[in-house]
Protein backbone atom coordinates (compact mmCIF):
# COMPACT_ATOMS: atom_id res chain seq x y z
CA UNK A 1 0.00 0.00 0.00
CA UNK A 2 3.04 2.34 0.84
CA UNK A 3 4.32 1.66 -2.32
CA UNK A 4 1.34 2.18 -4.56
CA UNK A 5 0.93 5.37 -2.90
CA UNK A 6 4.00 6.42 -3.33
CA UNK A 7 4.07 5.79 -7.06
CA UNK A 8 0.88 7.64 -7.02
CA UNK A 9 2.81 10.69 -5.85
CA UNK A 10 5.02 10.76 -7.59
CA UNK A 11 3.10 10.82 -11.03
CA UNK A 12 0.85 13.18 -9.53
CA UNK A 13 4.19 15.47 -8.55
CA UNK A 14 4.45 15.00 -12.84
CA UNK A 15 1.38 16.48 -13.78
CA UNK A 16 0.34 19.22 -10.85
CA UNK A 17 2.94 21.76 -10.19
CA UNK A 18 1.06 22.54 -6.64
CA UNK A 19 1.99 19.23 -5.43
CA UNK A 20 5.04 18.85 -2.32
CA UNK A 21 5.97 15.86 -0.32
CA UNK A 22 7.36 16.68 2.55
CA UNK A 23 9.37 13.41 4.25
CA UNK A 24 10.89 13.10 7.44
CA UNK A 25 13.95 10.92 7.14
CA UNK A 26 10.81 7.62 6.45
CA UNK A 27 10.18 6.11 2.99
CA UNK A 28 13.09 8.02 1.56
CA UNK A 29 13.71 4.93 -0.51
CA UNK A 30 9.92 4.40 -1.68
CA UNK A 31 9.93 8.65 -3.02
CA UNK A 32 13.72 8.09 -4.74
CA UNK A 33 12.30 8.26 -8.20
CA UNK A 34 10.16 10.69 -7.30
CA UNK A 35 12.60 12.64 -5.41
CA UNK A 36 15.52 12.49 -8.32
CA UNK A 37 12.35 13.40 -10.84
CA UNK A 38 11.15 16.55 -8.73
CA UNK A 39 14.11 17.43 -5.94
CA UNK A 40 12.24 20.74 -5.01
CA UNK A 41 8.63 18.91 -4.64
CA UNK A 42 9.95 15.99 -2.60
CA UNK A 43 11.38 17.10 0.20
CA UNK A 44 13.23 15.73 3.04
CA UNK A 45 13.13 17.50 6.32
CA UNK A 46 14.74 14.84 8.50
CA UNK A 47 14.10 13.67 12.01
CA UNK A 48 12.13 16.98 12.94
CA UNK A 49 8.65 16.61 13.16
CA UNK A 50 7.67 19.31 14.19
CA UNK A 51 9.25 20.88 11.36
CA UNK A 52 7.74 18.36 9.06
CA UNK A 53 4.13 20.23 9.88
CA UNK A 54 5.47 23.16 10.34
CA UNK A 55 7.06 23.12 6.97
CA UNK A 56 3.76 21.48 5.58
CA UNK A 57 1.89 24.46 6.71
CA UNK A 58 4.40 26.77 5.54
CA UNK A 59 4.24 25.43 2.15
CA UNK A 60 0.18 25.42 2.14
CA UNK A 61 0.45 29.21 2.88
CA UNK A 62 2.54 30.07 0.05
CA UNK A 63 -0.56 28.12 -2.40
CA UNK A 64 0.97 25.01 -2.57
CA UNK A 65 -0.71 21.53 -1.43
CA UNK A 66 1.56 19.66 0.87
CA UNK A 67 0.96 15.84 1.33
CA UNK A 68 3.50 15.27 4.98
CA UNK A 69 4.34 11.59 5.44
CA UNK A 70 5.94 9.32 8.29
CA UNK A 71 4.73 6.61 10.83
CA UNK A 72 1.71 7.57 12.58
CA UNK A 73 2.93 8.77 16.24
CA UNK A 74 5.94 11.15 14.72
CA UNK A 75 3.00 12.34 11.99
CA UNK A 76 0.32 13.35 14.89
CA UNK A 77 1.65 12.63 18.49
CA UNK A 78 5.34 14.46 18.52
CA UNK A 79 3.60 17.15 16.44
CA UNK A 80 0.17 17.33 17.68
CA UNK A 81 0.40 20.64 18.86
CA UNK A 82 1.45 21.53 15.28
CA UNK A 83 -1.35 19.73 13.51
CA UNK A 84 -3.29 22.39 16.43
CA UNK A 85 -2.47 25.74 15.30
CA UNK A 86 -0.06 25.60 12.34
CA UNK A 87 -3.03 23.80 10.13
CA UNK A 88 -6.05 24.07 11.71
CA UNK A 89 -5.41 26.95 13.99
CA UNK A 90 -4.15 28.87 10.63
CA UNK A 91 -7.07 27.67 8.41
CA UNK A 92 -4.71 25.99 5.94
CA UNK A 93 -4.54 22.27 4.73
CA UNK A 94 -2.46 19.46 4.47
CA UNK A 95 -2.65 16.00 3.42
CA UNK A 96 -1.37 13.79 6.42
CA UNK A 97 -0.58 9.81 5.11
CA UNK A 98 0.64 7.67 8.20
CA UNK A 99 1.74 4.22 7.91
CA UNK A 100 2.73 1.89 10.78
CA UNK A 101 -1.23 1.84 11.36
CA UNK A 102 -1.81 0.16 14.94
CA UNK A 103 0.56 -2.62 15.00
CA UNK A 104 1.88 -2.87 11.68
CA UNK A 105 5.71 -3.59 12.30
CA UNK A 106 4.77 -5.15 16.17
CA UNK A 107 9.04 -5.76 16.29
CA UNK A 108 9.01 -2.37 16.83
CA UNK A 109 7.02 -1.92 19.91
CA UNK A 110 4.77 0.27 21.47
CA UNK A 111 6.74 3.60 20.39
CA UNK A 112 5.97 3.09 16.69
CA UNK A 113 2.32 1.39 17.77
CA UNK A 114 -0.48 4.36 16.85
CA UNK A 115 -3.85 2.56 17.62
CA UNK A 116 -5.06 5.94 19.28
CA UNK A 117 -4.72 8.09 15.84
CA UNK A 118 -8.56 8.88 14.91
CA UNK A 119 -9.68 9.47 18.46
CA UNK A 120 -6.86 11.75 18.96
CA UNK A 121 -7.87 13.65 15.11
CA UNK A 122 -11.29 13.51 16.49
CA UNK A 123 -10.48 16.26 19.40
CA UNK A 124 -9.68 18.58 16.46
CA UNK A 125 -11.91 20.07 14.12
CA UNK A 126 -12.58 19.30 10.58
CA UNK A 127 -10.22 16.49 10.03
CA UNK A 128 -11.27 14.10 6.95
CA UNK A 129 -9.83 10.49 7.84
CA UNK A 130 -9.63 7.87 5.51
CA UNK A 131 -8.61 4.40 6.31
CA UNK A 132 -8.39 2.39 2.67
CA UNK A 133 -8.64 -1.62 3.52
CA UNK A 134 -6.80 -2.38 0.26
CA UNK A 135 -4.21 -0.40 -2.12
CA UNK A 136 -6.61 0.74 -4.82
CA UNK A 137 -8.77 2.32 -2.23
CA UNK A 138 -5.87 4.46 -0.84
CA UNK A 139 -4.87 5.39 -4.84
CA UNK A 140 -8.53 6.90 -4.90
CA UNK A 141 -8.42 9.32 -1.95
CA UNK A 142 -5.66 10.34 -2.38
CA UNK A 143 -6.74 11.14 -6.43
CA UNK A 144 -9.70 12.94 -4.00
CA UNK A 145 -7.76 14.96 -1.76
CA UNK A 146 -4.67 16.06 -3.79
CA UNK A 147 -6.90 18.66 -5.69
CA UNK A 148 -9.13 19.90 -2.11
CA UNK A 149 -7.38 21.96 -0.07
CA UNK A 150 -8.33 20.60 3.39
CA UNK A 151 -7.20 18.53 6.27
CA UNK A 152 -7.21 14.75 5.38
CA UNK A 153 -5.76 12.25 7.23
CA UNK A 154 -4.89 8.90 4.97
CA UNK A 155 -4.14 5.59 7.35
CA UNK A 156 -2.12 2.90 5.38
CA UNK A 157 -1.63 -0.11 6.61
CA UNK A 158 0.08 -3.22 5.80
CA UNK A 159 -2.77 -4.86 6.38
CA UNK A 160 -5.34 -5.32 3.85
CA UNK A 161 -8.35 -6.75 2.42
CA UNK A 162 -7.99 -9.52 -0.37
CA UNK A 163 -9.59 -7.34 -3.27
CA UNK A 164 -10.38 -3.82 -2.78
CA UNK A 165 -14.19 -2.83 -2.30
CA UNK A 166 -14.84 0.49 -4.12
CA UNK A 167 -17.27 2.76 -1.45
CA UNK A 168 -19.30 5.93 -2.98
CA UNK A 169 -18.43 9.00 -2.09
CA UNK A 170 -19.10 9.48 2.05
CA UNK A 171 -16.71 6.64 1.99
CA UNK A 172 -19.82 3.57 2.76
CA UNK A 173 -21.31 0.55 1.66
CA UNK A 174 -23.94 -1.52 2.59
CA UNK A 175 -23.11 -5.43 1.54
CA UNK A 176 -25.67 -7.02 2.96
CA UNK A 177 -28.76 -7.05 4.55
CA UNK A 178 -30.20 -8.87 8.24
CA UNK A 179 -31.88 -9.37 10.57
CA UNK A 180 -29.94 -9.46 13.92
CA UNK A 181 -28.44 -6.43 14.14
CA UNK A 182 -25.62 -4.18 11.64
CA UNK A 183 -22.03 -4.65 11.84
CA UNK A 184 -19.75 -1.82 10.31
CA UNK A 185 -16.79 -2.98 9.43
CA UNK A 186 -14.09 -0.09 8.61
CA UNK A 187 -11.12 -0.81 6.51
CA UNK A 188 -8.97 -2.92 7.26
CA UNK A 189 -11.66 -5.09 9.14
CA UNK A 190 -13.54 -6.33 6.27
CA UNK A 191 -11.87 -9.56 5.42
CA UNK A 192 -11.54 -10.60 8.88
CA UNK A 193 -15.80 -9.49 9.81
CA UNK A 194 -17.05 -11.36 6.67
CA UNK A 195 -15.25 -14.09 7.79
CA UNK A 196 -16.70 -13.84 11.69
CA UNK A 197 -20.43 -13.17 10.32
CA UNK A 198 -20.18 -16.17 8.11
CA UNK A 199 -24.01 -17.41 8.03
CA UNK A 200 -25.20 -14.76 10.70
CA UNK A 201 -28.13 -12.89 9.25
CA UNK A 202 -26.71 -9.44 10.12
CA UNK A 203 -26.71 -6.16 7.91
CA UNK A 204 -23.03 -6.15 7.06
CA UNK A 205 -21.84 -2.36 6.23
CA UNK A 206 -17.87 -1.77 5.06
CA UNK A 207 -16.40 2.17 5.57
CA UNK A 208 -13.39 3.26 4.34
CA UNK A 209 -14.01 6.81 5.43
CA UNK A 210 -14.55 7.28 9.13
CA UNK A 211 -14.60 11.24 9.41
CA UNK A 212 -16.85 12.45 8.72
CA UNK A 213 -18.95 9.35 9.29
CA UNK A 214 -21.54 8.22 6.39
CA UNK A 215 -24.15 8.47 9.92
CA UNK A 216 -27.47 8.68 7.13
CA UNK A 217 -26.48 5.09 5.65
CA UNK A 218 -25.94 3.56 8.88
CA UNK A 219 -29.70 4.77 9.50
CA UNK A 220 -31.05 3.86 6.60
CA UNK A 221 -29.72 0.41 6.78
CA UNK A 222 -30.69 -0.04 10.28
CA UNK A 223 -33.39 -2.83 10.87
CA UNK A 224 -32.96 -3.93 14.46
CA UNK A 225 -30.95 -1.39 16.62
CA UNK A 226 -27.65 -3.28 17.65
CA UNK A 227 -25.01 -1.67 15.42
CA UNK A 228 -21.23 -3.36 16.07
CA UNK A 229 -17.95 -1.47 15.14
CA UNK A 230 -15.18 -2.99 14.21
CA UNK A 231 -12.17 -0.52 13.76
CA UNK A 232 -8.60 -1.79 13.24
CA UNK A 233 -7.75 0.98 15.46
CA UNK A 234 -8.68 2.00 19.35
CA UNK A 235 -11.91 -0.17 20.24
CA UNK A 236 -15.10 2.57 20.82
CA UNK A 237 -13.23 5.25 18.23
CA UNK A 238 -16.51 6.16 16.34
CA UNK A 239 -19.14 4.61 18.99
CA UNK A 240 -20.07 8.15 20.32
CA UNK A 241 -20.48 9.24 16.03
CA UNK A 242 -22.83 6.28 15.69
CA UNK A 243 -25.00 6.59 18.89
CA UNK A 244 -25.26 10.26 18.41
CA UNK A 245 -26.62 9.89 15.39
CA UNK A 246 -29.19 7.10 16.85
CA UNK A 247 -29.85 9.23 19.59
CA UNK A 248 -33.60 9.39 18.86
CA UNK A 249 -34.33 5.17 18.92
CA UNK A 250 -33.66 2.86 21.70
CA UNK A 251 -30.16 1.09 20.57
CA UNK A 252 -27.25 -0.99 21.75
CA UNK A 253 -24.19 -0.36 20.16
CA UNK A 254 -21.10 -2.26 20.55
CA UNK A 255 -17.25 -1.23 20.16
CA UNK A 256 -14.64 -3.60 18.70
CA UNK A 257 -11.00 -2.76 17.99
CA UNK A 258 -7.16 -2.58 19.57
CA UNK A 259 -7.79 -2.87 23.46
CA UNK A 260 -6.59 -0.27 25.99
CA UNK A 261 -4.07 -3.23 27.27
CA UNK A 262 -0.60 -2.34 27.24
CA UNK A 263 0.71 -6.02 25.57
CA UNK A 264 4.37 -5.14 26.11
CA UNK A 265 5.18 -7.81 23.28
CA UNK A 266 6.96 -7.87 19.65
CA UNK A 267 6.11 -11.02 17.57
CA UNK A 268 4.14 -10.99 14.77
CA UNK A 269 0.54 -8.95 13.62
CA UNK A 270 -1.12 -12.00 13.80
CA UNK A 271 -0.01 -12.62 17.38
CA UNK A 272 -1.49 -8.70 18.32
CA UNK A 273 -4.78 -9.19 16.35
CA UNK A 274 -5.09 -12.67 18.55
CA UNK A 275 -4.16 -11.06 22.01
CA UNK A 276 -6.60 -7.70 21.06
CA UNK A 277 -9.64 -10.61 19.88
CA UNK A 278 -9.03 -9.38 16.58
CA UNK A 279 -8.87 -12.49 14.98
CA UNK A 280 -11.95 -13.98 13.38
CA UNK A 281 -12.86 -16.62 15.61
CA UNK A 282 -12.83 -14.20 18.44
CA UNK A 283 -14.48 -11.46 16.69
CA UNK A 284 -17.28 -13.80 15.94
CA UNK A 285 -17.40 -15.30 19.20
CA UNK A 286 -17.49 -11.25 20.07
CA UNK A 287 -20.09 -10.78 17.41
CA UNK A 288 -22.46 -13.52 18.92
CA UNK A 289 -22.36 -12.39 22.40
CA UNK A 290 -23.52 -9.37 21.54
CA UNK A 291 -25.93 -9.60 18.72
CA UNK A 292 -27.51 -12.69 19.75
CA UNK A 293 -26.73 -13.78 23.45
CA UNK A 294 -27.36 -10.32 24.98
CA UNK A 295 -30.43 -8.78 25.55
CA UNK A 296 -34.50 -10.55 23.55
CA UNK A 297 -34.86 -9.99 20.25
CA UNK A 298 -37.34 -7.10 19.71
CA UNK A 299 -40.90 -8.75 19.30
CA UNK A 300 -39.57 -12.15 20.31
CA UNK B 1 -4.96 29.27 -3.05
CA UNK B 2 -5.17 27.77 0.20
CA UNK B 3 -3.93 31.30 1.83
CA UNK B 4 -7.22 32.27 3.49
CA UNK B 5 -8.09 36.42 3.44
CA UNK B 6 -9.76 38.09 6.52
CA UNK B 7 -13.06 37.22 6.80
CA UNK B 8 -14.92 40.62 5.59
CA UNK B 9 -17.55 40.80 8.32
CA UNK B 10 -14.69 41.76 10.95
CA UNK B 11 -13.10 44.74 9.10
CA UNK B 12 -15.61 47.64 9.21
CA UNK B 13 -15.21 48.57 5.54
CA UNK B 14 -16.93 52.19 6.13
CA UNK B 15 -14.34 53.69 8.26
CA UNK B 16 -11.53 55.13 6.26
CA UNK B 17 -7.83 54.04 6.85
CA UNK B 18 -5.52 57.19 8.16
CA UNK B 19 -2.17 56.79 8.03
CA UNK B 20 -0.13 58.19 10.89
CA UNK B 21 3.39 58.35 11.10
CA UNK B 22 5.45 56.75 13.75
CA UNK B 23 4.83 59.87 15.95
CA UNK B 24 1.43 58.36 15.46
CA UNK B 25 2.04 55.00 17.28
CA UNK B 26 1.94 56.35 21.26
CA UNK B 27 -1.53 58.14 20.19
CA UNK B 28 -2.75 54.19 18.72
CA UNK B 29 -1.44 52.60 21.34
CA UNK B 30 -3.21 54.56 24.00
CA UNK B 31 -6.13 53.65 22.14
CA UNK B 32 -5.81 49.99 23.23
CA UNK B 33 -7.00 48.82 26.42
CA UNK B 34 -6.81 45.75 29.28
CA UNK B 35 -3.58 43.66 29.99
CA UNK B 36 -1.34 44.05 27.08
CA UNK B 37 -1.09 47.43 27.48
CA UNK B 38 2.45 48.88 26.93
CA UNK B 39 3.93 45.45 27.94
CA UNK B 40 7.78 45.28 27.94
CA UNK B 41 7.30 42.70 25.26
CA UNK B 42 5.23 45.25 23.17
CA UNK B 43 7.64 48.21 23.35
CA UNK B 44 10.76 45.97 22.85
CA UNK B 45 9.36 45.26 19.28
CA UNK B 46 8.04 48.57 18.87
CA UNK B 47 10.89 50.11 17.12
CA UNK B 48 11.29 46.84 14.97
CA UNK B 49 8.03 46.76 13.61
CA UNK B 50 7.83 50.16 12.68
CA UNK B 51 10.97 49.63 10.47
CA UNK B 52 9.73 46.82 9.08
CA UNK B 53 6.39 48.34 7.90
CA UNK B 54 7.72 52.24 6.93
CA UNK B 55 10.99 50.78 4.97
CA UNK B 56 11.46 47.55 4.41
CA UNK B 57 8.28 44.85 3.96
CA UNK B 58 6.61 45.32 0.27
CA UNK B 59 3.19 44.75 1.40
CA UNK B 60 0.16 47.38 2.54
CA UNK B 61 -3.27 46.67 2.92
CA UNK B 62 -4.22 46.37 -0.72
CA UNK B 63 -1.63 43.66 -1.08
CA UNK B 64 -2.15 41.41 1.60
CA UNK B 65 -3.59 38.48 -0.54
CA UNK B 66 -0.94 39.28 -3.31
CA UNK B 67 1.24 36.09 -4.18
CA UNK B 68 4.50 38.09 -4.52
CA UNK B 69 4.29 40.13 -0.92
CA UNK B 70 7.05 39.77 1.18
CA UNK B 71 5.58 38.03 4.26
CA UNK B 72 6.18 39.20 7.62
CA UNK B 73 5.40 35.99 10.53
CA UNK B 74 5.18 37.82 14.00
CA UNK B 75 6.08 34.23 15.43
CA UNK B 76 6.35 35.25 19.27
CA UNK B 77 2.71 36.55 19.80
CA UNK B 78 2.80 38.14 23.15
CA UNK B 79 2.31 41.56 23.39
CA UNK B 80 0.89 42.29 20.15
CA UNK B 81 -0.27 45.91 21.02
CA UNK B 82 2.45 47.32 19.08
CA UNK B 83 1.88 45.03 15.98
CA UNK B 84 -1.66 46.18 16.22
CA UNK B 85 -0.82 49.77 16.28
CA UNK B 86 1.36 49.71 13.49
CA UNK B 87 -1.29 48.27 11.64
CA UNK B 88 -3.28 50.80 12.39
CA UNK B 89 -0.89 53.30 11.52
CA UNK B 90 -0.50 51.76 8.01
CA UNK B 91 -3.88 51.35 7.37
CA UNK B 92 -4.58 47.26 7.72
CA UNK B 93 -6.66 47.85 10.20
CA UNK B 94 -9.22 50.61 11.50
CA UNK B 95 -7.81 52.94 14.69
CA UNK B 96 -11.22 52.49 16.07
CA UNK B 97 -10.67 48.68 16.36
CA UNK B 98 -7.68 48.67 18.88
CA UNK B 99 -9.97 50.51 21.75
CA UNK B 100 -12.10 46.89 21.68
CA UNK B 101 -8.66 45.30 22.00
CA UNK B 102 -9.10 41.74 23.76
CA UNK B 103 -12.82 41.89 23.79
CA UNK B 104 -15.08 39.16 22.84
CA UNK B 105 -16.65 40.84 19.46
CA UNK B 106 -13.07 42.58 19.14
CA UNK B 107 -10.64 40.72 16.11
CA UNK B 108 -7.78 42.21 18.33
CA UNK B 109 -6.72 39.15 20.84
CA UNK B 110 -3.75 38.79 22.69
CA UNK B 111 -2.36 36.67 20.80
CA UNK B 112 -3.33 37.66 16.55
CA UNK B 113 -5.25 35.56 14.35
CA UNK B 114 -4.54 35.32 10.41
CA UNK B 115 -8.45 34.71 10.01
CA UNK B 116 -9.39 37.83 11.58
CA UNK B 117 -7.16 40.56 10.93
CA UNK B 118 -6.22 41.96 7.50
CA UNK B 119 -2.59 41.75 7.50
CA UNK B 120 -1.59 39.16 9.61
CA UNK B 121 0.26 36.11 8.10
CA UNK B 122 0.17 33.98 11.07
CA UNK B 123 -2.18 32.97 14.29
CA UNK B 124 0.51 32.77 17.30
CA UNK B 125 0.40 32.48 20.78
CA UNK B 126 1.78 29.31 21.62
CA UNK B 127 5.68 29.84 21.32
CA UNK B 128 8.14 27.99 18.51
CA UNK B 129 5.48 27.91 15.61
CA UNK B 130 6.81 30.66 13.32
CA UNK B 131 9.69 29.77 11.76
CA UNK B 132 8.99 26.69 10.87
CA UNK B 133 5.95 28.07 9.03
CA UNK B 134 8.54 30.37 7.41
CA UNK B 135 11.19 27.64 6.05
CA UNK B 136 7.84 26.39 4.53
CA UNK B 137 6.46 29.69 3.37
CA UNK B 138 10.17 30.21 1.91
CA UNK B 139 10.38 26.90 0.12
CA UNK B 140 7.06 27.24 -0.91
CA UNK B 141 8.12 30.42 -2.93
CA UNK B 142 11.06 29.14 -4.18
CA UNK B 143 9.20 26.31 -5.65
CA UNK B 144 7.13 28.44 -7.74
CA UNK B 145 9.91 30.85 -8.41
CA UNK B 146 8.94 33.82 -6.77
CA UNK B 147 12.53 34.76 -5.75
CA UNK B 148 11.51 38.55 -5.15
CA UNK B 149 9.38 38.05 -1.76
CA UNK B 150 11.24 37.99 1.41
CA UNK B 151 9.68 36.07 4.59
CA UNK B 152 10.39 37.56 7.81
CA UNK B 153 9.92 35.88 11.46
CA UNK B 154 10.25 37.72 14.53
CA UNK B 155 10.94 35.87 17.61
CA UNK B 156 12.00 36.38 20.95
CA UNK B 157 15.35 34.93 23.35
CA UNK B 158 12.71 33.41 25.35
CA UNK B 159 10.58 31.86 22.76
CA UNK B 160 14.33 30.67 20.79
CA UNK B 161 14.36 28.04 24.37
CA UNK B 162 11.41 26.27 22.04
CA UNK B 163 12.94 23.20 20.53
CA UNK B 164 10.89 23.28 17.26
CA UNK B 165 13.31 26.04 16.62
CA UNK B 166 16.01 24.65 16.36
CA UNK B 167 14.30 22.42 13.76
CA UNK B 168 13.80 24.75 11.72
CA UNK B 169 17.07 27.14 11.91
CA UNK B 170 18.60 24.27 10.71
CA UNK B 171 16.19 23.07 8.05
CA UNK B 172 16.74 27.12 6.89
CA UNK B 173 20.84 26.36 6.50
CA UNK B 174 20.48 22.50 5.02
CA UNK B 175 17.83 24.30 2.16
CA UNK B 176 19.95 27.68 1.69
CA UNK B 177 16.84 29.39 2.53
CA UNK B 178 18.12 33.15 1.60
CA UNK B 179 14.81 35.00 1.05
CA UNK B 180 14.24 34.11 4.70
CA UNK B 181 15.55 36.89 7.41
CA UNK B 182 14.91 35.73 11.15
CA UNK B 183 15.20 38.68 14.18
CA UNK B 184 15.46 37.71 17.18
CA UNK B 185 14.38 40.22 19.55
CA UNK B 186 16.66 39.80 22.60
CA UNK B 187 15.06 41.42 25.54
CA UNK B 188 16.56 39.07 28.39
CA UNK B 189 13.25 37.23 28.84
CA UNK B 190 15.25 34.08 28.38
CA UNK B 191 15.28 33.01 32.39
CA UNK B 192 18.04 30.83 32.18
CA UNK B 193 20.04 32.76 29.41
CA UNK B 194 22.23 31.95 25.96
CA UNK B 195 25.57 31.10 26.75
CA UNK B 196 27.17 32.75 23.95
CA UNK B 197 24.60 34.94 23.22
CA UNK B 198 20.81 34.44 21.33
CA UNK B 199 22.54 34.35 17.96
CA UNK B 200 25.10 31.46 19.02
CA UNK B 201 22.76 28.40 17.47
CA UNK B 202 21.98 30.25 14.16
CA UNK B 203 25.98 31.10 14.32
CA UNK B 204 26.20 27.62 14.61
CA UNK B 205 24.26 26.81 11.22
CA UNK B 206 25.76 28.88 9.47
CA UNK B 207 22.81 31.69 9.05
CA UNK B 208 23.95 35.02 8.62
CA UNK B 209 24.51 36.87 11.20
CA UNK B 210 24.03 41.34 12.50
CA UNK B 211 23.72 42.44 15.66
CA UNK B 212 22.14 45.84 16.27
CA UNK B 213 20.26 48.14 18.88
CA UNK B 214 16.05 47.14 19.20
CA UNK B 215 15.61 50.99 19.42
CA UNK B 216 17.86 51.80 16.85
CA UNK B 217 16.10 52.63 13.40
CA UNK B 218 18.70 53.63 11.27
CA UNK B 219 20.98 50.46 11.67
CA UNK B 220 18.19 48.33 12.47
CA UNK B 221 16.99 49.46 8.68
CA UNK B 222 20.66 48.99 7.37
CA UNK B 223 20.48 45.29 8.88
CA UNK B 224 16.84 43.94 7.92
CA UNK B 225 18.18 45.63 3.98
CA UNK B 226 20.82 42.93 4.12
CA UNK B 227 20.37 39.89 2.11
CA UNK B 228 22.74 36.92 1.70
CA UNK B 229 22.41 35.34 -1.75
CA UNK B 230 23.47 32.24 0.08
CA UNK B 231 21.59 31.17 2.95
CA UNK B 232 19.00 32.55 5.74
CA UNK B 233 20.02 35.90 7.67
CA UNK B 234 19.03 36.37 11.09
CA UNK B 235 19.13 39.60 12.46
CA UNK B 236 19.70 40.36 16.93
CA UNK B 237 17.66 43.39 17.89
CA UNK B 238 19.19 43.56 21.58
CA UNK B 239 17.04 45.86 23.81
CA UNK B 240 20.35 46.43 26.64
CA UNK B 241 23.38 47.99 25.56
CA UNK B 242 26.95 46.44 25.59
CA UNK B 243 28.71 42.71 24.46
CA UNK B 244 26.97 39.68 24.19
CA UNK B 245 26.62 38.13 28.03
CA UNK B 246 27.96 34.93 28.79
Amino acid sequence: MRQRVADELGRMLDRDDRLVVVLAAISTGQFASARARHPQRVIDVGIREQALIGVAAGLAHAGLRPVAHTFAPFLLERPFEQLKMDLCQQGLGAILVSIGASYDFPEYGTSHFCPEDVALLDTLPGIEVHVPGHADEAVTFLRKMVPEDGIGYLRLSEATNARAEPTPPGGMRVLRSGAAGSVLAVGPMLDPVVAAVEGLDVTLIYANTVRPLDEATVLASLGRPAVAVVEPYLAGTSVGVISQSLGHIPHRILGVGVTRRDLRRYGSRREHDLAHGLDPASLRRTLLDFLVTAGPTPGA
Amino acid sequence: MTTVLPNAATVPASVPSRIVGYEGLGGLLDLISGDGKHSSASTSTLDVLWVLYDRILEVGPQTVGDPSRDRFILSKGHGPAGYYAVLAAKGFISAELLAEFGSFNSPLGHHPDRLLVPGVEVSSGSLGHGLAIAVGVAAGLRIQGRLKPRVICLLGDGELEEGSNHEALWLASIHRLSSLTAIVVDNRSSELGWPGGVDAPFAAARWQVERVGAHDQAALEVALRRRCETGPNLVVAATYPGPVPE
